[in-house]
C-alpha cells in the first residue's frame, strides 16, 4: 500500500498540473491562491489486557497528518488535494500513507437544475444511521484507524451528480479497487491469524482494474429524507481465507464480484430522527463452510432501524441530551461475517453546548444472539483555537467464541487523541 | 406550551371579534387601530422593506466574552438567498474554530412549516439533516441561539405595539412579539424598531419563566443597494449569566451571481 502511494501522487499531480495547464488557456485560469487547511493528530491507545495472539503489543502510540490544499478559480471550478499519513510505533501495517483526496470539482446549471461532476479521487458518505456503515459502499474501510470502520480510503472516481427540486440522481464510474487495510501481527484488533495483502486475489479477470457502476438518488419531501441505490462491483468487504504460506497459516483476502442494492432514509420530526438503512447484496460469501471447505455464497438482506431522540435543554442547562436506539440485523443471522447480525446499540449523547463544545458519549451494543456486548464511552473538548482533546474506552465484554468478534476479545483499550488544527 | 397557544388563540379570538365589530359599526372612517393591529402592521413594514434583495454574502466575526472577561473567537462566512413566497434560505460556512473548519449548515426557512436544516461533517463527507427543534440551543457555544441567528418571519410571530420612545437619537417604535412556536426558548421578545427607517435597534429576551433573559443591541448599521439596511455590530448579553457575545459582520456583498442551486445539500458537500 504505501509503495503504491508515490505512483497513486505522481498520478494525481499529473492530473492537477495537466488541468493548471488547461486552466491556464481558459479566461482567468486557476486562482494563484492556494488554501492550505488540516490536522495533525497525537494518538495513544493502550490495551490493558494481555493479547489473546502471539506478537500483538500492549499499546500504540503514533501521529497522524492530513492536510488538504485547495485551489479555486473565479467560475468556481475547484482542485482539492488531500494527502494523510499515519505512524504508528506498535504496528508497522498501521503506519501508511493514503491519498484521501484528490480531484477536480467542476458544476454549472442545465436550465433550471444544476450539474456537478468530480474526477478524481475522492470520498462520498452514504447513509443516516448512527451503529454501522451499511449502505455506504463507494469507499473502502480504513480499518487500521479505527474499528469502528467509521474512515475511509480515497477511490479514485468519475462522480457525476443531476439535481434540482425533485432531488439528486448520482452516477459513479469507480476503478482501482482499493484493499481493505488490516493491523498487522504486532497490532490488536485483528483477526486470529494475520492478513496477507500478497495474497490478495479477484473475482473478476481484471482485478483491482474492474469498473464498478454505482448510482444513487437522494430526495427530501417535507420531513422524510430518501436516498435508493445500486452498486454493482468489486466488494469493499474482503472473504478472508485461511491459506497455508511459508508454513504458516494466514488470511488471503478475496475480492467478490457483487450487487447490492440500498435504501437510507430518515423522518426528521420534532426532537424525534427516525431512520432506516437497508440493503439487499447478492454475490458476496458467509462464514459457513461447505462439504469441499469453502464457503457459500448466499444472497442476503440486511437492516438498520431506529431513532434519534433529543431533550433540548436537558435540566434547565444549555445541554442537549440525545437518546439514540438502533436494531441492526443481517439475513445471513450467526453466518453473518460482521457482528451487527443482531444486535441493539444504545447511545446517549451529551452536548454542553458550551465554548469549548464540551460532548460525553456512552454506548453499549448488545447481541441479542449471544452474550456479547461492547460498551464504549467518549469525551469530546475543545481546548483552545486550535487544540482539540478526544478520549475514548471501550471495552469488549463476554464475547462468545462463536462471535465475529471472538478474536478481538482482548482488545478493550483506552484512547487519547490530541489534535492540533492548522 | 399552553403559555404560547393561549394568547395567541386569545389574539385570534379578539381579532375576529374587532373585525367582526369594524365591519359592522364602521364602514366608512378609519377607526383606532387595536395595538395587536398596530404591531403586525409595523412588523410587516419593517419585513417589506427587507425584500427584493435577491441574495447577499458576509463574513461574521464572533466574540464570546464570559464572566471573568476570558475571550474566544469564532469565524464563519454566510449565503443568503430569498425564496418567493417563503422563508429565505442560508447558508452558514465555518472557518475558526480549526476543529470546525469546513462544517457547513444549511436552513431552508419556511413560513409556515418547519425549517428544513442539513449539516455537513467534512471530516466523514456526511451530510445530516437536523432537527429543527434546537431553536433556543447556543449557536456555536455563543449567547446567540439558532433562533436568534435566523431571519425574523412576520408569521411567526404575534405582534402587538407598546409605544413610541426615543432610543439613543432616534425616535423608535416599541412592539412585543410572542413567537408562535413551541420549540422557542422564549415567551415573549420586546423590540425597538426607529421610526425612520424601521431597523431594529435593541431587543430584549424573555425566558420561559418570564426572566429577562438577554439583550441584542444592534448598531453600526449601514445601507446596500440604497435600501437594504445592515448592521456592522450585534451585542447580546445574557443577564443571568454575565457572559456575552459580539457579532462583528463585514463584507457584505449583494446582487452576487448565487441561484436556488447553491442551497442544496449537494452544494452543500462542496462548500468551503
Amino acid at each position: 500500500m504505501i509503495a503504491r502511494f508515490p505512483v497513486l501522487l505522481a498520478a494525481s499531480l499529473w492530473m492537477l498540473l495537466s488541468v493548471l495547464g488547461a486552466g491556464a488557456h481558459a479566461d482567468n485560469g486557476i486562482a494563484d491562491e492556494i488554501e492550505l487547511s488540516g490536522r495533525l493528530s497525537m494518538e495513544t491507545r493502550l490495551y490493558p489486557k494481555s493479547s489473546a495472539h502471539p506478537g500483538q503489543r500492549s499499546h500504540a502510540s503514533g501521529l497522524a497528518v492530513e492536510a488538504t490544499a485547495y485551489m479555486e478559480d473565479d467560475e468556481g471550478r475547484s482542485i482539492t488535494v488531500t494527502p494523510f499519513y499515519r505512524y504508528d510505533a506498535g504496528d508497522p501495517d498501521r503506519t501508511h500513507a493514503d491519498l484521501r483526496e484528490a480531484f477536480v470539482l467542476l458544476y454549472g446549471d442545465i436550465g433550471e437544475d444544476e450539474w456537478e461532476l468530480r474526477l478524481g479521487v475522492d470520498r462520498v458518505f452514504w447513509g443516516v444511521v448512527e451503529s454501522r456503515s451499511l449502505v455506504d459502499i463507494v469507499n473502502q474501510t480504513d480499518l487500521v484507524e479505527h474499528p469502528d470502520e467509521k474512515t475511509k480510503l480515497g477511490q479514485p472516481m468519475v462522480h457525476f451528480t443531476w439535481s434540482g427540486d425533485w432531488g439528486a440522481l448520482e452516477l459513479f464510474g469507480l476503478t482501482w479497487h482499493r484493499e481493505r487495510t488490516f493491523p498487522g501481527r504486532r497490532g490488536r484488533l485483528r483477526p486470529g491469524l494475520v492478513v496477507d495483502h500478497g495474497l490478495t486475489s479477484y473475482e473478476s479477470g481484471a482485478e483491482e482494474w474492474h469498473l464498478d457502476l454505482a448510482a444513487r438518488y437522494g430526495g427530501s419531501f417535507g420531513p422524510v429524507d430518501v436516498g435508493l441505490s445500486v452498486f454493482d462491483g468489486t466488494s469493499r468487504e474482503p472473504t478472508l481465507l485461511p491459506t497455508l504460506a511459508d508454513s504458516e497459516f494466514v488470511l488471503a483476502p478475496y475480492y467478490e464480484q457483487i450487487t447490492q442494492f440500498g435504501l437510507d432514509t430518515q423522518l426528521t420530526t420534532g426532537p424525534w430522527l427516525l431512520k432506516l438503512e437497508a440493503i439487499h447484496r447478492a454475490g458476496l460469501q458467509n462464514r459457513r463452510l461447505d462439504q469441499y471447505l469453502k464457503y457459500e455464497e448466499e444472497d442476503y438482506a440486511a437492516f438498520v432501524a431506529g431513532g434519534e431522540y433529543t431533550i433540548y435543554a436537558v435540566w434547565d442547562s444549555d445541554a442537549d441530551l440525545s437518546l439514540i436506539g438502533e436494531w441492526t440485523r443481517d439475513g445471513r443471522g450467526r453466518w453473518a461475517t460482521n457482528a451487527f447480525e443482531n444486535d441493539i446499540l444504545l447511545v446517549a449523547r451529551l452536548g454542553l453546548n458550551d465554548e469549548q463544545s464540551t460532548e460525553f458519549t456512552i454506548s453499549v451494543l448488545e447481541s441479542l444472539s449471544s452474550s456479547s456486548r461492547v460498551l464504549s464511552t467518549e469525551f469530546k473538548r475543545r481546548l483552545s483555537e486550535n487544540w482539540f482533546l478526544h478520549l475514548e474506552a471501550s471495552a469488549y465484554v463476554g464475547i462468545d467464541e462463536d462471535d465475529v468478534v471472538y478474536d478481538v476479545r482482548r482488545d478493550s483499550y483506552i484512547g487519547v487523541n490530541l489534535d492540533y488544527g492548522f | 406550551m399552553i403559555r404560547v397557544t393561549l394568547p395567541h388563540a386569545a389574539l385570534a379570538l379578539s381579532a375576529i371579534l374587532l373585525a367582526a365589530f369594524v365591519w359592522a359599526g364602521e364602514p366608512s372612517v378609519g377607526h383606532a387601530q387595536s395595538a395587536e393591529e398596530t404591531g403586525l402592521e409595523i412588523a410587516t413594514e419593517a419585513r417589506e422593506r427587507q425584500k427584493g434583495f435577491g441574495n447577499f454574502t458576509a463574513s461574521l466575526n464572533m466574540v464570546l466574552r464570559n464572566k471573568r472577561g476570558q475571550e474566544s473567537k469564532r469565524e464563519l462566512r454566510l449565503k443568503v438567498i430569498e425564496v418567493e413566497e417563503d422563508g429565505d434560505r442560508t447558508l452558514f460556512v465555518f472557518d475558526r474554530p480549526r476543529d470546525v473548519k469546513g462544517t457547513a449548515f444549511l436552513v431552508h426557512a419556511h413560513k409556515n412549516d418547519a425549517d428544513e436544516q442539513w449539516l455537513y461533517l467534512p471530516a466523514l463527507k456526511r451530510v445530516k439533516r437536523i432537527s429543527a427543534s434546537k431553536q433556543s440551543g447556543s449557536f456555536m457555544g455563543s449567547e446567540f441561539s439558532y433562533e436568534d441567528m435566523g431571519a425574523v418571519e412576520v408569521e411567526k410571530y404575534a405582534h402587538r405595539y407598546l409605544r413610541d420612545e426615543p432610543c439613543g437619537d432616534l425616535e423608535c417604535a416599541v412592539l412585543e412579539r410572542v413567537p408562535l412556536s413551541e420549540d422557542s426558548g422564549y415567551s415573549r421578545q420586546v423590540v425597538w424598531l426607529d421610526r425612520g427607517e424601521l431597523r431594529t435597534q435593541q431587543i430584549e429576551f424573555f425566558d420561559r419563566r418570564e426572566a429577562h433573559l438577554k439583550t441584542m443591541v444592534i448598531e453600526d448599521y449601514e445601507v446596500y443597494l440604497d435600501r437594504f439596511w445592515r448592521a456592522g455590530t450585534i451585542t447580546m448579553t445574557n443577564h443571568l449569566t454575565g457572559k456575552s457575545t459580539v457579532l462583528n459582520w463585514s463584507d457584505y456583498e449583494f446582487g452576487t451571481d448565487l441561484d436556488l442551486g447553491d442551497f442544496t445539500r449537494t452544494a452543500l458537500k462542496r462548500v468551503r
